[in-house]
């Protein structure tokens, strides 16, 4: 009877090690895809993401310690759109049930609080690709022992957002004056009511005088407003030069539209988040010409990363990438980490990711202390993207700082804007 | 400014009128709370963007499949969730909720949370004193006042109208009248829906196209119906411009405010609910009755 014992306890010693050997040979590394996966913003987390980890997967995976893993992608699904609260379980789940390695995307500034939480306290590392609130990155100054697994490379944080704003307004202000013969410009503040937007209408109130520009009113529709017909009607009436427009929602729509088939004598510009879009001339029925808004990406040579990775998102996903995209260089970002430290371990990887000094789409990406994406000449700037003739074209920077990004062209204030105040 | 104010208000309040003039004949008649109303016009606005959008058909075309697809799925909502629970006010109401959420997660699943647009049937403007009114706009004013006009010539002088309105006075009585009241309220129905969906065609190309779109009018609409007096046509066409000149109101008059003129338009319909608890013409609708 010893005997079948013996081979009985071999088969089971047997099984274990195959399947230990499966399990190794089938080690890979799991990215959660952290994002509202039925809009366009998660779905644009999922595509940046797909492309980064088919091209390591092509090449063999992300060598670490001398082998190379294949990524696997896993769905976290936030619905943070609908639901904030959905966010931080939707990521505990993919961290204990699919046990998830990384995670990368979020949105919703209140939604990647909650998430950056539940990975903080599961010591994930999580590269946020959507939220631009400062404190994000502020909580890593605060409790660095905590909060240092989190690093943001797209957008840039809010406070930069703002600046960059200013600096297009400036910049239209300028060519107002240039063209028009118009000195002091009037400036409508048009801006959705909420909460990120307000730092922006209280700076611009502020800063516009000291521009040289007047402000004439300040416009501050729901964000879920459908038609605007009526405030630009008031703008008219109130003889503004430009309206400066603060609109992440989908308010930019019929603002444009209706901006364009009005032809409301106003230059506008800002950040109008659907302007972003590829979707937006279709939209719009091409009545958002001449529409300009901040932007994270443009088809311009930002570095030589830029125009392959633009054209290969719009190629396969048939939009253009917005700063939700950013998931494709925080994959890479991520990979070279892991293969400069040789090992996984959450702890080791965040100081090889505090030394990163990538060329990503969206410009040079240095983490600064607090593990926020540089903003500046020569690391990521953003952009300043206008409509000009159903093309996204790139019209800042140029000649700012030095820097003019291979591609980019002359703005160009409307015709019916020339037409009604050149003759004054 | 005035010009501005009449003209934009009379706008808002037109698009108002024929949402809220469909719900209230449907609860006149078949004392029918509709919640999918507005989930009709939000069907329609989608269905308008992938026939002329991403099918290519012709606009015009497009509007007409539009109405016809969206009553046909109006009557059959109604004879498969409507009809049967017709006498329980309350699980009419619910299941009407239920109809709406339905409807927004299919659209949800199919086009995605994506923000979309329909190009406008005619581009540009006319000035009016000194205003802007895109000829989109001036359109849909002018459709809205012809359907309202053919919705009183069908109530008022055709023999469906009488049946309607016989109906909606004493259900019971029109029943024992000889009148198929289960018809009426079908047809009703229909009626109510088509308007829905005329809304839904007319506005898709002034505003945006997203499967949340039948809230915000749902709110308006409900506001409507409750000032004007519950079932009452006139009373609905009342509040519908009360409200919609008082948003126009709100926006040019307290600009920074503009974010407040929901906020301000539910705020009169408490008032006048609070001087006048049976709404505006409430009363007249109970007489009728």
């Amino acid at each position: 009877m010893i005997r079948p014992k013996i081979i009985l306890v071999g088969a089971i010693i047997s099984l274990f090690l195959i399947f230990c050997g499966v399990e190794v040979m089938s080690q890979e590394i799991k990215i959660g895809v952290a994002g509202p996966m039925a809009f366009i913003q998660g779905q644009h987390h999922w595509f940046g993401a797909e492309f980064a980890a088919e091209e390591i997967n092509a090449k063999g995976g992300i060598l670490v310690g001398g082998k190379r893993l294949p990524i696997k992608l896993i769905k976290i699904d936030t619905n943070e759109i609908i639901n904030v609260p959905d966010a931080a379980s939707a990521v505990e789940r993919a961290i204990t049930r699919d046990k998830v390695d990384f995670i990368i995307g979020g949105f919703r500034t209140e939604a990647v609080f909650a998430m950056q939480d539940v990975a903080m306290d599961y010591k994930k590392i999580f590269i946020g690709c959507g939220a631009a609130h400062p404190e994000l990155c502020g909580r890593v100054a605060k409790d660095y022992n905590k909060y240092k697994y989190w690093f943001r490379v797209t957008p840039i944080n809010s406070m930069f957002l703002a600046k960059v704003d200013f600096i297009l307004l400036g910049m239209v202000g300028k060519f107002i004056g240039m063209e028009l013969g118009i000195q002091k410009p009037k400036v409508a503040i048009f801006a959705e009511k909420a909460v990120w937007a307000d730092p922006i209408v209280a700076a611009a109130k502020d800063n516009i005088p000291k521009m040289g520009m007047e402000v004439v009113g300040e416009w501050r529709p729901s964000a879920t407003a459908t038609d605007v017909t009526a405030e630009l009607s008031a703008i008219n009436a109130s003889g503004a030069h430009i309206i400066f427009t603060t609109i992440s929602g989908p308010l930019g729509i019929p603002y444009a539209k209706k901006w364009g088939e009005l032809k409301i004598p106003a230059a506008s510009v800002g950040i109008n988040v659907e302007a972003q879009k590829k979707g937006f001339w279709e939209a719009t029925g091409g009545l958002g010409n001449y529409d300009m808004t901040m932007n994270t990406y443009a088809r311009v040579e930002i570095t030589p990363m830029t125009i392959p990775f633009y054209d290969k998102f719009v190629a396969k996903v048939g939009e253009f990438p917005t700063y939700n995209a950013g998931t494709n260089d925080a994959i890479r970002i991520l990979a070279n980490a892991i293969e400069k430290a040789g090992t996984l371990d959450a702890d080791k990887l965040v100081t090889e990711l505090e030394k990163t000094d990538f060329y990503g789409a969206p410009g040079r990406i240095v983490f600064t202390k607090d593990h926020d994406v540089t903003w500046g000449p020569n690391f990521v700037t953003a952009t300043g993207t206008q409509w000009q003739d159903g093309k996204l074209m790139c019209v800042w920077p140029v000649n700012w700082e030095g820097i003019t990004y291979k591609g980019a062209v002359k703005y160009k204030i409307p015709p019916w804007v020339v037409e009604k105040w050149k003759k004054k | 400014m005035i010009e501005n104010i009449l003209i934009n208000g009379l706008i808002h309040g037109g698009v108002y009128a024929l949402l809220a003039v469909g719900f209230s004949l449907i609860f006149g008649v078949a004392r029918i709370v509709n919640i999918a109303h507005t989930a009709f016009y939000m069907i329609a606005a989608y269905l308008i963007y992938t026939f002329s959008t991403r099918m290519g058909l012709h606009p015009l075309l497009a509007i007409l499949f539009s109405i016809a697809l969206v009553t046909g799925i109006g009557m059959v909502v109604y004879q498969l969730s409507i009809k049967p629970i017709q006498e329980h006010e309350i699980t009419v109401l619910i299941v009407t909720i239920a109809v709406a959420m339905v409807f927004q997660e299919i659209v949800l699943l199919i086009y995605g949370g994506h923000f979309r647009g329909n190009p406008s049937l005619l581009t540009g403007f006319i000035q009016i004193s000194g205003v802007r009114v895109s000829y989109q706009h001036l359109l849909t004013l002018i459709v809205v006042f012809f359907v309202l006009l053919l919705t009183w010539v069908i109530l008022f002088r055709t023999r469906l109208g009488i049946a309607i309105r016989a109906t909606a006075q004493d259900r019971e009585v029109a029943n024992l009248m000889g009148m198929n009241v289960n018809r009426v309220a079908m047809v009703t129905m229909g009626i109510a829906v088509m308007m829905a969906a005329i809304g839904g065609v007319l506005v898709a190309p002034l505003s945006v196209v997203e499967p949340y779109m039948w809230l915000h009018p749902l709110v308006m609409v409900l506001a409507i119906v409750v000032l004007g007096g519950l079932g009452s046509i006139k009373g609905s066409l009342a509040g519908a411009f009360i409200l919609g000149f008082t948003e126009t109101l709100v926006v040019f008059l307290i600009p920074l405010g503009a974010f407040l003129k929901g906020a301000f338009s539910l705020m009169i319909m408490i008032v006048v609910l609070l001087i006048r608890p049976e709404g505006l013409f409430g009363v007249a609708f109970e007489e009728e009755r």
